[in-house]
This record gives C-alpha cells, structure tokens and sequence, in this order.
C-alpha cells in the first residue's frame, strides 16, 4: 500500500480531534480528543518508519505513548479535583484567567 | 598680571559676593551680608583701576584684548568662545558701572536696614552687577546676549523686591515683558550678523564688516535697526520706554544704581560698541538720532508735569539718555559716553537724594504734600542740589561740559544736524525748568509736616506703612518696606556714598573741557577707527560757543522755574487751567500707556483667548482625545480577544496554525 | 487483501473518531475511542510494526482507557446545553478542521513528496518484533527510555498530588 494513505488518514484524523476540542465544552471530551490527536500523530510516525525502513519512528511512537499516559493521569486528576469541589465541569464556565 | 587677568577678577568677585549671600542668607548676620556685598563690589572697582593702570602703560593704538577661558559652543561653522574683550571703551563702562555701584551699595548698606529682605537686595544687586559687567566686557555676540537677559532679570527681580505689593509685581513684569521685545530684536540682529559674517566674536565681525557691507545695504541697516530694537528697550526710548516709569516701584538704591547708572546705559554702549556697522548704516544712525531726539523732548515736557518725585527723575532719566543716544548716534561717541559717565554721578546722587526724602515723608512721594525740606534736611538739601545743577548743566558744573559738547558735535557736522543743536538747547532749557520745579517745591517753602516734626524732634515721621501709588495699607513683613526709615542725615554710609557722587557731579566734567584738557575723548578716541559716521572735529572755538549759550539756556532756566515757583506761585496753577488740555496730554504721559494697551495689549489678549477657547478646545484637545478614543477603541477590540474562554484560544492557535500552513503551501507551489 | 483490510480498519478508526466527537454522553465518547484504538493497533499490524501495535493495545486501549472509564463513572457525565457562548466558534470549527484537513492533504499528495508514492523497502521478518524494538530502546535511545520513565513517575506523583484531599483547603 502506498503510505500516502495512511498519512492522509492520519490528517484526518487529526483534523477531526482538533475540531471536536473546539466544539465539544466537557473537560473529559476535550481530553478524548487531545487522544485522537495524538494517536494521528503516532500513525504518522509509524508509517514514516514503515517507509524509511528503521525503527527509529515506532520508538518515537512508543515514547509518545508514555507521554500521552503521563498527560492523562494529569488530566483525569485535575477533572476529579474540579469534580470534588462542586465546580461546573465546563470549560467555558472555568475562565478566571481572563483580560 | 596682565589687563585682562584683572578684567576676569572684575566679573568674579560680584558673582563670588552674589552667591556667597545667597547661600548663607541664614547664617550671615545683616551687617555682614551689607560688607560682603559692598566689598565685593569694591574689590571689583580696585581691580578695574589695576586694568586701567595695565593699560595705560600701553601703546594707545594696542590697547585691545581678546581673552577668553574655554570653549562655549563649538560646533560645525561656530566657534563661541566664553571670552571678554577688553578695551578702552569696555573699561571705562567697567569703571563707571563699579565705581557708582560701590557707593550705591554702601549707600543701600543704611537704608535699606530694616527691610526684612536685605540679604536678597544684596544678592540680587550683586548679581545685577555681576551681569552689567558681563553685557559690558563680553567678547562676543552671545555673551553679550546673556548679559543682557542676565541683567533684564536682575531688574525684574529688583523691581519687584518688595513682592508683596502688587503694584510692584507689575511693574516688574511689564519691565520684562518689554525687555523681551528687545531681546528678540538684540538676538535677531546677532543671527543676521551671523549668517551674513560668519562669526560672533567681536574682532571678526568688526574686521570683516566693512568688507562685506557695502554703505547702506538693506542688510546691515537691517541689522542695525534690529540692534536699535534692543538698545531702546533696554534704554527706555520710544516707543518702548512706558516701562521705566513704573520701575520706579523698586527700592530706591534699584532706581539708583539700575534705572539711572548702569542698565539704561546698556543701549547707549550697545550703539558705540557696534559703531562700525552703524557707521555702514547711516541711514538707522540717523533713525536712531531722531528717535533719540523725539525721547529728550517727550521726556522732558512730560517731567514739567509729574507730581511723583522717583517718576519725575525718571522722566529726567529718559530725557538724558536720548542726549547720550542722540551723541553716539551722530557720530559724537566719545561726548556720548562722557555724558554717560557724569549722568551716572549725578543721577545717582539725585535718586539717593531723593529717597532720603522720602523716608523722611514716611514713604509718601507726591511732592505736592512736601516743601520746605531745605530747612529740615541740609546736608540731603545740599547734595541734591549740586546733583540738581548738574543735570540743569549749571556753568562748570560737570553736566555743563557733557551735554554741550554732544551738542557742539552736532553743531560742527552741520545741514540737518542742526536741528539737533536747536532742539537740544530747547531740551536743556526744558531740563533746567523741570529740575528746578522739583528743587524749589521740595526744599524751599514753609516746611510741611514732616519736616516740621524733623525740624522740632529730630525724629522721622511715623505713619502707617502704605503703598505710595495707591495708598492701600501694608504691613512690614518680608516683602514690604522695613518698618523704619533711614534718611541720610542719621546714617554714614549714606552719606559717605552721597558726599563722593556730589564732587563727582560738581567737579567731574574738569576732566574734558574744551582745550584744557581731555582725558575722556583721548582716553576713548583710539576705539572709534575705521568707518565713522563723520570725519568732524569741533573746533575749540566753536565749543566755547556753545558752552556759553548752553550756560545761558540753563540759567534761563533756571530763572523761570524760580519764578514759576518761589516768586509767583499762583502762575503755574494759572496756566494749569489755560492749558488744561496740553496739561491733561502731558500729564497722561503723552497717552503712550493706552496708545499700547489699544495696539499691543489687547490684541495680545485677544489672541491668547481664542487661541484657549478655540484653538486649544478644538484643535490640541480634539488631537489629543481623538488620540485616546482611538487608542482606547483598539485596545478595546483587542482586549475582547482575551475572553477567558479555552475554545476560544484553541480556535485562535488552530486558525493562526492553518494560516501559517496555507503561507507555506502557496510560497512552495 | 491489504487494501480491503487497510479501509475496514481505516473506516473503523474514523468511525470512533466521530463518535468521539459527536456523542452526547461522555461514556460513549470514550467506547467510542476504545473502537478507535483497536482500529489503530490493526493499522499498525499493518505497517508490520507489531510491536507498536500490541503496545496500543495494552498499554493506550487496556490501562489508560481504563482509567477514563473510572473517571467518568465517577464524575458522572452531563449533557451540554446547546447554548454556544462564543460567537462564531460553531460556524468557524467545523470550517477550520477541514481547511486543516485539505491543506494536510494537499501538502502531503503535491508532486514534491515523491518518496511517498512508494510502498517503502522490503524489510526483513524482523522489524517491528520486540526484540527489535528492545535493541534499539536500550542501545540507541537510551536517554529518551530514562527519560520517558522518570516523567512517568513525575506524572504519578502529580497525579496523587492533585487527588488528595487537602484538609485545609477544601
């Protein structure tokens, strides 16, 4: 298969997760999105590293993995955190810093 | 030392004695700030006559020198250096000014004791002398331009010495005010001879002018009118003289030593110092001539009416100095300043004179309430009558000599400088007339009451302090008159100071009588080479002709007032009523004061208000909110970008990404 | 056959995407990326990167997956008002994700990436197997592997930081 394809997946995969954070107002959904497109970018370096030949892009994309991880616990707590203090969970009612 | 080491000692020590009563005004006892301030001066004096020895022992022809101490201004195409020219002409201003200023300052040591202000007066007069001395030794055009701004403040600042009075503040402030219009010609001129000669400095400019100018070419007459603009200003000549007469709301040692001597000279020596490129203008000499003349006998009639005795010698003031414009104007430089010099020891002692009176009225100066003072007062009686015949140019007095030879000048040029001789005459008679009305009316007569209790007490009259302008109550605090009056007869240094100017005025014309003897015309004869006005030497002769009809004019008139005043007293109330109209113009001073309010003032006014209701409410401010609306509006429009909302930044940073991605994609393909 | 597979696993990945994005109920926006996940692994079986693959599997779709569907039956999920706060946000997204896309697209099919037309080189039985992938992590890229687990445990360690009940506070 030409690896045009799955770079051209992996656009829109990513073009999708970018527009569902700018639509979708749940904390949670924002993070779910961050995940597709972080995902778009792994298939991306993976099919670089089908194309290329070595290994060197599915070790980027493993390490990309650890650090969407990281990301996530982060996330998730800062979201049980709002939970636990009664907050709204909204990011549009969550807007302190503001000019 | 050389003449010029003591020509710099001679600006140092007033400014060193200025600053030092300045700077300790709180510790320095009054008696002390008086001695440092009159020894300052004094040591100024001692080393002009150091610098007049240095010269002396030079050749006549060489006696000039440049000295300068470091560069001012000194940049592409200028070269100002901070340097005084010494020559004869500079050092004998420097001598007159130090010596008068000497005794006026010893003088002000006992009258102005207990003026609670007394360290400022010293200061201030230091200072004035200070910048009388720069205007007269400066080198170049600059300097001398900073002299003179130097000495226009001092008289502001002396002028309204007793601040709190506002008839005071005001007149300080017209004075400056008409000073600065003298300034902008004095400074206009410098530029013109700048651009047209290349240089400030006194010796290239001098050297260079005839070379350049060609006789009356509008430029240089140009130029001298513009000068003329700053000499009548500072010299008080029509038109812009209305300031002078007011001036005399300043103490009188100011009026003395300022409005007599030394700073209304400044015009006359401004005229002699640039002789040369008037000698290349005859034209603006003989517009100043003219204007000069206008002033004398303006002057002169106006002073037959005042009543205000500091005003009527101010008027007299005026009137002599025409007589030196008129001198330096036509060509007769030395006779000018000669007259200058013994107009500066006569003037001086009368004004001196005159304010011991005044104290002795307890500060009133309508002389329609004094007489009889001669009785009261003799040794302030007889000064002020030797400083009287003086100015009425009695025979042999020193006026005698100066006045007439300024006139025996005119007469030898001849054709149209004839009439300076007639109207000059006409001028002296007017002078002798008007000198004697305020002699006679002072001294002579039953003694009022201030003199009586003088006479019967010894004590000076007492009354409550007032404004002699306008009669209003004052107090004695800082700002106002001291509480005590000092007249001459109780305080030595007065008398000292007026004792010296009175040998001056009686004796100081010996010096330059035709034929005998003439320290001044050779002393300054040396300075006025190359192009002059005219080649003209009176001829002995013809100088004792005039000596002898200018002698007779003043007893003239000296006879008329005598029986004007003393033999038939109701005469001039008679003519008062025959004349009331004349009396009126004269009286209102020839009506200059509206005449410039009409022409000057309120035009100015008028401006200034639409300029604040239009101009500023329109134009600057409208600029300057429309400036901020528009600010505040973009800033606005930004700040709405800045609204707290993530999606919002996330569309923002997704936009600007796929712009910047649709940059690259079309500057690739 | 690779292609067949390649499109179902490509409809697969892009199916769970817009549910991801488009479902009400947030549990069903993270099924909907569990589907998404698998589809991906398969994607990566296909690139011959097994390794990578079985990772996402594991690691993305079994733990962290995990650990959103804890969250979310914790919090709970809300529906979100229709109400847009943001003038012109729901007009704009939709048009800038796809100006996104074309231009991605554009950028990646012009004519001046020609290596890309290519089915990549013929590799050997090994790439993408583990030990591959092992040799390389601990030889090659030793640092990034150090580095990678200290961040892990710096997220651990924020993440209980975050959690923990504040007695002061709350």
């Amino acid at each position: 298969m030409n690896i045009e394809w799955y770079i051209v997946l992996s656009a829109l995969l990513f073009a999708t997760g970018a527009m569902g954070i700018l639509i979708r107002r749940s904390p949670m959904v924002i993070l779910l999105c961050l995940e597709l497109m972080l995902n778009a970018g792994n298939l991306a370096l993976v099919a670089f590293s089908r194309m290329v030949g070595n290994g060197q892009g599915q070790i980027f994309a493993v390490i990309v993995m650890v650090v969407a991880a990281c990301e996530v616990v982060v996330g998730l707590g800062l979201i049980v955190a709002i939970f636990r203090r009664r907050l709204p969970l909204n990011v549009d009612d969550l807007r302190e810093l503001r000019g | 030392m050389s003449a010029t080491a003591w020509a710099w000692l001679v600006l140092l020590f007033p400014l060193l004695g200025s600053i030092a009563i300045a700077l300790g005004f709180r510790a320095l006892p009054q008696k002390l700030a008086g001695v440092i301030g009159t020894a300052s001066i004094g040591l100024a004096f001692a080393c002009g006559v150091a610098a007049l020895i240095g010269l002396l022992g030079e050749d006549p022809g060489a006696r000039h020198h440049a000295s300068s101490l470091w560069d001012y201004a000194s940049v592409a195409g200028l070269d100002i250096k901070l340097g005084i020219y010494l020559d004869q002409l500079s050092l004998f201003m420097v001598l007159v000014v130090t010596g008068v200023s000497t005794l006026i300052h010893l003088y002000s040591y006992g009258y102005m004791q207990s003026d609670e202000g007394y360290h400022r007066f010293f200061s201030y007069l230091n200072f004035f002398v200070f910048s009388m001395l720069l205007l007269v030794l400066a080198g170049n055009f600059v300097l001398l331009i900073v002299g003179w701004a130097f000495v226009g403040f001092a008289s502001y600042a002396l002028i309204s010495f007793w601040y709190r009075r506002e008839t005071a503040t005001r007149a300080g402030m017209k004075a400056f005010v008409i000073n600065v219009v003298g300034d902008i010609g004095l400074v206009l001129a410098a530029f013109l001879i700048f651009r047209e000669l290349g240089s400030f400095d006194y010796g290239t400019v001098f050297e260079k002018a005839p070379e350049v100018f060609s006789t009356n070419e509008w430029t240089v007459t140009a130029i001298c009118l513009l000068l003329l603009v700053g000499a009548f200003a500072k010299s008080a000549q029509l038109p812009l003289h209305t300031w002078l007469p007011d001036a005399m709301e300043g103490p009188t040692p100011v009026s003395s030593l300022i409005h007599a001597a030394t700073m209304v000279t400044a015009g006359v020596y401004l005229i002699a110092r640039t002789h040369v490129l008037f000698a290349l203008a005859p034209t603006a000499a003989d517009i100043s001539a003219f204007i000069g003349l206008a002033t004398l006998l303006v002057a002169a009639t106006i002073a037959l009416v005042m009543t205000d005795l500091k005003r009527a010698i101010a008027y007299s003031t005026m009137s002599q100095i025409g007589y030196m414009v008129v001198g330096v104007s036509i060509g007769a430089y030395s006779a000018g300043m000669f007259h200058l010099m013994t107009h500066a020891f006569f003037k001086a002692l009368l004004f001196m004179a005159a304010g011991s009176i005044i104290a002795a009225m307890a500060n009133e100066q309508n002389i329609d309430r004094m007489s009889g003072f001669g009785k009261a007062m003799r040794f302030t009686s007889v000064t002020m009558l030797c400083g009287g015949l003086a100015l009425a140019a009695f025979p042999l007095t020193s006026g005698f000599f100066s006045k007439d030879e300024i006139l025996a000048y005119a007469g030898a040029r001849g054709g149209m400088y004839l009439i300076f001789v007639v109207l000059g005459y006409f001028g002296a008679f007017l002078t002798a007339i008007y000198t004697f009305r305020l002699i006679f009316r002072v001294l002579q007569g039953e003694p009022c009451l201030e003199a009586r209790e003088l006479i019967e007490t010894g004590h000076v009259h007492h009354a409550h302090p007032f404004n002699p302008a306008t009669g209003e109550q004052e107090d004695t605090d800082v700002g106002f008159p001291g509480p005590e009056h000092h007249i001459a007869e109780s305080s030595a240094p007065m008398r000292v100071a007026m004792a010296v100017l009175a040998f001056g005025a009686l004796f100081g014309g010996l010096i330059q009588v035709p034929g005998v003897d003439n320290v001044v015309s050779d002393w300054l004869d040396p300075v006025f080479t190359g192009p002059v006005l005219a080649h003209v030497h009176p001829s002995i002769a013809w100088d004792w002709i005039g000596l002898a009809i200018g002698g007779a004019i003043s007893l003239l008139g000296i006879w008329a007032a005598h029986w004007l005043y003393i033999a038939d007293p109701e005469a001039p109330r008679r003519l008062e009523t025959r004349f009331r109209g004349l009396h009126d113009f004269l009286f209102r001073k020839w009506y200059f004061d509206e005449a410039i309010d009409l022409l000057v003032v309120r035009p100015a006014l008028a401006v200034g208000r639409f300029s604040n209701r239009v101009f500023e409410r329109f134009v600057v401010d409208g600029l300057v909110s429309g400036t901020e609306g528009g600010v505040r509006g973009a800033s606005g429009v930004v700040r709405a970008v800045q609204n707290g909302f993530v999606r919002s930044y996330a569309l923002l940073l997704i936009a600007g990404f796929a712009g910047l991605a649709l940059y690259f994609l079309l500057s690739s393909s | 056959m690779e292609a067949v597979l390649f499109f179902l696993a490509a409809i697969g990945a892009l199916g769970g995407a817009l549910g991801v994005i488009a479902m009400r109920n947030p549990f069903y926006s993270v099924l909907a990326l569990i589907v998404h996940l698998f589809s991906l692994a398969a994607l990566f079986l296909l690139l011959t990167s097994a390794f990578v693959a079985a990772a996402q599997v594991v690691v993305y779709a079994g733990a962290v997956m995990v650990l959103y569907v804890f969250v979310v039956a914790y919090v709970g999920g809300g529906g979100e008002s229709a109400w847009e706060p943001i003038p012109g946000q729901r007009f704009l997204a939709p048009l800038l994700g796809i100006a996104l896309f074309v231009e991605l697209a554009v950028a990646v099919l012009s004519s001046s990436l020609l290596a890309l037309g290519t089915d990549g080189p013929d590799v050997n039985a090994g790439f993408g197997n583990p030990a591959a992938i092992g040799r390389l992590l601990l030889e090659k890229f030793l640092l990034p592997f150090e580095a990678s687990s200290i961040l892990l445990l710096l997220a651990a360690v924020g993440a209980i930081v975050l959690a923990s009940n504040r007695r002061q506070t709350s």
